[in-house]
């Protein structure tokens, strides 16, 4: 059962097959087995699942319920649940129980999800490599000595391994897309905007999105049909209507103009991951998908750029972290100067206080016109690479990330490095764009992620291409050894 | 050396919505500490800032009252810096692109001159919070009801010359505030502040002298206070040879003193940056015309008007418009009084003004209303009551006894106008002061009018006060003739 698809899942429970309390007992106890070993759960909620359970149980027998009623959900640690802590991965926050819930998961709740726990994650999403993490790096299912990749690397981790169907991750430089990547699952990050950041804790107000990490196309679809959507909280939230997502997944994509960017192909790509790409845009062609050439010539300027607005925004974002009212607050501050600066300086990891630093920098007097305001003016040129693509093409489509999965404390010591391989993320979330990760093949035992990017809003056609090719290929079924 | 002072002011006055800035919390003063907060106040992790649609209509009003223009976007910023009572680590406002640009007022000088004074700029805020030192031991309390609560900080020009000019700007805005019903105007409690930027300059020179910035005054003396004060000061440090230092200084009422609070070189880096999670404020035309058509009449048009309409004069006029309230009471007292406006503003620019002075209350506070000052003038210009007796009917009203009508029957204060009465009362003082009818007689017309004076005296305290003033005295002047 627990290698089942939303879909089916939704199926059993539908024909009785299950019942939602059995079905959460069969999750927890695949978390409870594995997570010593995965560490992808922070918190797990056994009780409040169970009794979430119970009451989904009751809702199907009373005919009160929606499709998705009584399936189970792994939270990222990043969105805030009500009475449950909720520690964004950071010592900050390890003591902090949220007081609410946040739009998306008061949505899934709502819809009759059943949270089995909050996933690990990097502190405060601030990595690549889920290693940032005050609770400890997640290890990837499919071989323990290698990271799942991050932000969203516990979620990534606990899908791969099958320990819960579905789970929501975020994504400001890659969060979704790289670790589903490198874990071999599906996640879709979708258009700014189209997912309240209400009760999400922020890492960069303006990139930051939630969305999705899924098995299949059809799942993630299923999910943003419950998240998407205005939300009053959030001012930065599209008013737009929201479509079904899992409409269109079976439309024909005969004709579909894909926009392969040199940029995505060249230097800087494993050619291992270049066949797995290459590959999968054939299937995509024998679909009936016609591929060209496209230019997205400020691509090089998209980490830079980032770099300079992620932190800027996170300095200031993470101010409230004080020691004031809430969190991590130091033994014996001797006076208020004290009190901030061991409460951040022993609550924040080393990668938080970094970025912090290089935040502070940037917006600094004297300094802001040379960095943050140049990153903005650059974010304009990869916004209007993106257009000018999308004038030729309808989707562009590429590798998700610069290799596959890569072995704990490799790369840890060496930030930059970390920092390029978002290379093919980042612009997408400078220019607000939707994309989703889906899997297209493995190297050496270790999966590798195709990425399509869409217009903005376009999240229903990206679903309908993952869900065709996904239909025609089987990596996204394929379960790491010991999970099946 | 002369020396020529420049003052520059920056009013913080909170706007008058139930809800805060950026959430749905309330705003009244005064409750228990931190039981109006919601989770958005507290900053806590995940929230997010929504702004308050009121609080920008609000700031247009105001803009368009002071003739500013507004600009088509304006852009909330971040004001980045750690303080234990202002929970996010920073204050949501506005820098760059703020929601009143350039506008004036104008105010009136002394010598009765009028003068005008540029608003550089006016943008939306969000207050902090207070920190509480004493109560709680080792520790700080800290309240964050106020937190949220939305400001506009209106900045003026450094077009002021010297303290009085200040306080007159000051005056008018809260005036113009008040008018707008965009703020209550309450000093007390805070919702009217001030920031004065001073320097001095020798007379005659181009180029500003190094300024001082006083913080958080909270009055109209204060201000004109602190200003002189700081002017000295400076004055005094520069005929010394020495220099003023750029820095923030704090008025202390108690000592008549400023104090350095901290210097340039300890000020903080803002760190601005435009708030990433509130999109620009985009107004559009047709809302401007929908705000500039509930613009109620302001002060200097309701000054002008009262010239016009009422032939009072500018000085009455601008005092009875300086606060939006007293007009108010002026133009229902004048309703009630049948129309007599000089005689009503006389009053309550007079005893009335007096006696709340006296007790320290707001015309808000008048023991009777408007309709029943109104009432009495009434009496007044019908000649049932003289000028003299309306002073006790005006006690007696102030004391509660009721409305004019009342205590003039009540207390039997009707003016005696019955020829028959008040030709009895003039024959018997005749009678009764040979000598004094001699005197007058025998003196120069020029002289007359004082002598009169000792018989209307008599009579009026015959009559305790009730004889019609104008009989006895043409009755007297017709008698003593002869």
């Amino acid at each position: 059962m627990h290698q089942s698809t939303l879909t089916q899942l939704a199926a059993a429970l539908e024909a009785k097959q299950i019942s939602s309390e059995e079905l959460t007992r069969l999750y927890l106890d695949r978390c409870k087995q594995f997570n010593d070993s995965l560490n992808c759960f922070i918190t797990i909620t056994e009780d409040e699942a169970i009794e979430k359970a119970k009451l989904a149980d009751k809702q199907r027998a009373e005919n009160k319920h929606t499709a998705l009623t009584g399936i189970p959900v792994a939270q990222k640690d990043i969105f805030c649940t009500n009475g449950i802590k909720t520690s964004c991965g950071s010592k900050m926050l390890d003591n902090f129980i949220a007081p609410y819930d946040a739009t998306v998961v008061e949505k899934m709740n709502a819809a009759g999800f059943v949270t089995l726990g909050k996933t690990n994650m990097d502190e405060f999403a601030m990595g690549s490599s889920n290693e940032t993490s005050f609770y400890g790096s997640v290890k990837n299912p499919w071989n323990t000595e290698y990271v799942p990749g991050g932000s969203s690397g516990g979620s990534a981790s606990a899908v791969a391994a099958r320990l819960a169907p579905i789970a929501t991750g975020t994504d400001t430089g890659g969060s979704i897309r790289q670790p589903a990547s490198l874990c071999g699952i599906t996640g879709l990050k979708p258009t700014y905007g189209r997912v309240s950041r209400y009760g999400m804790i922020a890492f960069a107000s303006s990139l930051d999105q939630g969305g999705p990490m899924a098995l299949t196309a059809e799942d993630a679809a299923l999910m943003m049909n419950v998240i998407a959507g205005f939300d009053e909280r959030d001012s930065t939230s599209a008013e737009q209507a929201v479509d079904d997502y899992t409409k269109n997944l079976n439309n024909s994509i005969e004709g579909l103009k894909i926009g392969l960017p040199k940029e995505y192909f060249g230097e800087g790509l494993d050619s291992n991951i270049a066949k797995i790409v290459e590959e999968g845009i054939k299937e995509l062609e024998k679909l009936g998908a016609v591929c060209k050439e496209i230019e997205l010539p400020n691509t090089e300027l998209s980490i830079p750029a980032y770099y300079v607005v992620a932190p800027a925004e996170c300095s200031s974002n993470l101010s409230r972290f004080d020691g004031v009212r809430f969190g991590y607050r130091c033994d014996d501050p001797k006076d208020l100067s004290d009190l901030y600066c061991r409460s951040r300086g022993e609550g924040f990891g080393k990668e938080v206080k970094r970025r912090i630093m290089i935040g502070a920098y940037v917006l600094s007097a004297g300094y802001y016109d040379a960095y943050y305001l140049k990153a903005q003016q650059i974010r304009h040129l990869i916004r209007d690479d993106f257009q000018n693509a999308f004038k030729e093409v309808d989707v562009i489509a590429g590798p998700t990330a610069t290799g596959t999965a890569f072995k704990l404390n490799e790369k840890i010591n060496d930030p930059v490095s970390m920092y390029l391989s978002d290379i093919y993320t980042v612009s997408v979330n400078l220019a607000g764009l939707p994309a989703i990760s889906m899997p297209a093949g493995f190297v050496n035992n270790l999966p590798v992620g195709m990425q399509l990017i869409g217009n903005y809003f376009d999240e229903s056609r990206l679903l309908n291409i993952a869900h065709r090719y996904q239909q025609v290929t089987d990596h996204h079924i394929a379960i790491p050894e010991g999970f099946e | 050396m002369e020396w020529e002072t420049v003052i520059g002011l920056e009013i913080h006055a909170q706007l008058a919505t139930k809800s805060k800035i950026f959430s749905g919390a309330a705003t009244t003063y005064g409750a228990e500490p931190n039981t109006q907060a919601c989770a958005v106040d507290l900053g806590l992790p995940g929230v997010l800032p929504v702004i308050n649609k009121e609080v920008v209509s609000k700031a247009v009003k105001f803009g368009l009252a002071i003739e500013a223009e507004i600009p088509p976007k304006s852009v909330f910023a971040r004001k980045n810096y750690f303080y234990p009572d202002l929970p996010k680590g920073y204050q949501i406002s506005q820098f760059e692109h703020p929601i009143v640009s350039k506008g004036h007022i104008d105010i009136q000088l002394e010598d009765g001159s009028t003068k005008r004074v540029g608003v550089t700029r006016a943008h939306l805020e969000e207050d902090a919070g207070k920190s509480m030192h004493e109560g709680f031991g080792d520790y700080t309390g800290i309240d964050l009801n106020r937190a949220g609560t939305p400001l506009l900080e209106i900045v003026s020009e450094p077009d002021m010359r010297n303290a009085k000019e200040a306080v007159a700007y000051m005056k008018k805005i809260h005036s113009i505030v008040r008018y707008l019903e965009i703020c209550d105007g309450n000093m007390q409690e805070g919702s009217f502040r001030c920031d004065a930027n001073v320097s001095v300059r020798p007379k005659g020179q181009e180029e500003f002298g190094t300024r001082a910035e006083l913080k958080n005054i909270n009055s109209f003396r204060f201000v004109e206070q602190a200003i002189n004060i700081e002017v000295e000061r400076q004055i005094d440090i520069l005929e010394d040879g020495g220099k003023v230092v750029q820095e923030t200084r704090l008025y202390d009422p108690n000592k008549n003193e400023t104090r350095s609070m901290r210097s340039k070189e300890e000020a903080n880096d803002y760190r601005y940056f435009p708030d990433p999670d509130l999109l620009p404020v985009e107004i559009e035309k047709s809302f401007i015309e929908e705000i500039r058509g509930q613009l109620p009449e302001l002060p200097d048009a309701k000054k002008q008007r009262f010239i016009d309409e009422f032939k009072l004069s500018e000085y009455d006029s601008g005092v009875l418009t300086a606060q939006k309230e007293i007009s108010d009471y002026f133009e229902a007292c004048v309703k009630a009084a049948d129309g007599e406006a000089k005689l009503s503003s006389n009053w309550i620019t007079g005893e009335l003004a007096a006696a709340l002075n006296k007790e320290n209350k707001d015309i808000t506070e008048s023991p009777f209303s408007a309709e029943t000052l109104g009432g009495m003038v009434k009496r007044i210009k019908d000649e049932t009551i003289s000028g003299k007796i309306a002073k006790q009917v005006f006690e007696a009203m102030w004391n509660g006894e009721g409305d004019a009508d009342a205590i003039i029957e009540n207390k039997g204060l009707k003016q005696v106008t019955d020829t028959g009465t008040i030709e009895k009362l003039v024959d018997d003082v005749i009678a009764n002061s040979p000598s004094q009818v001699e005197q007058y007689r025998a003196a120069p017309d020029d002289k007359k009018g004082k002598l009169i004076g000792y018989f209307v005296g008599q009579i009026m305290k015959q009559s305790q006060g009730k004889a019609n003033p104008k009989q006895v005295n043409e009755l007297l002047q017709e008698k003593l003739k002869s």
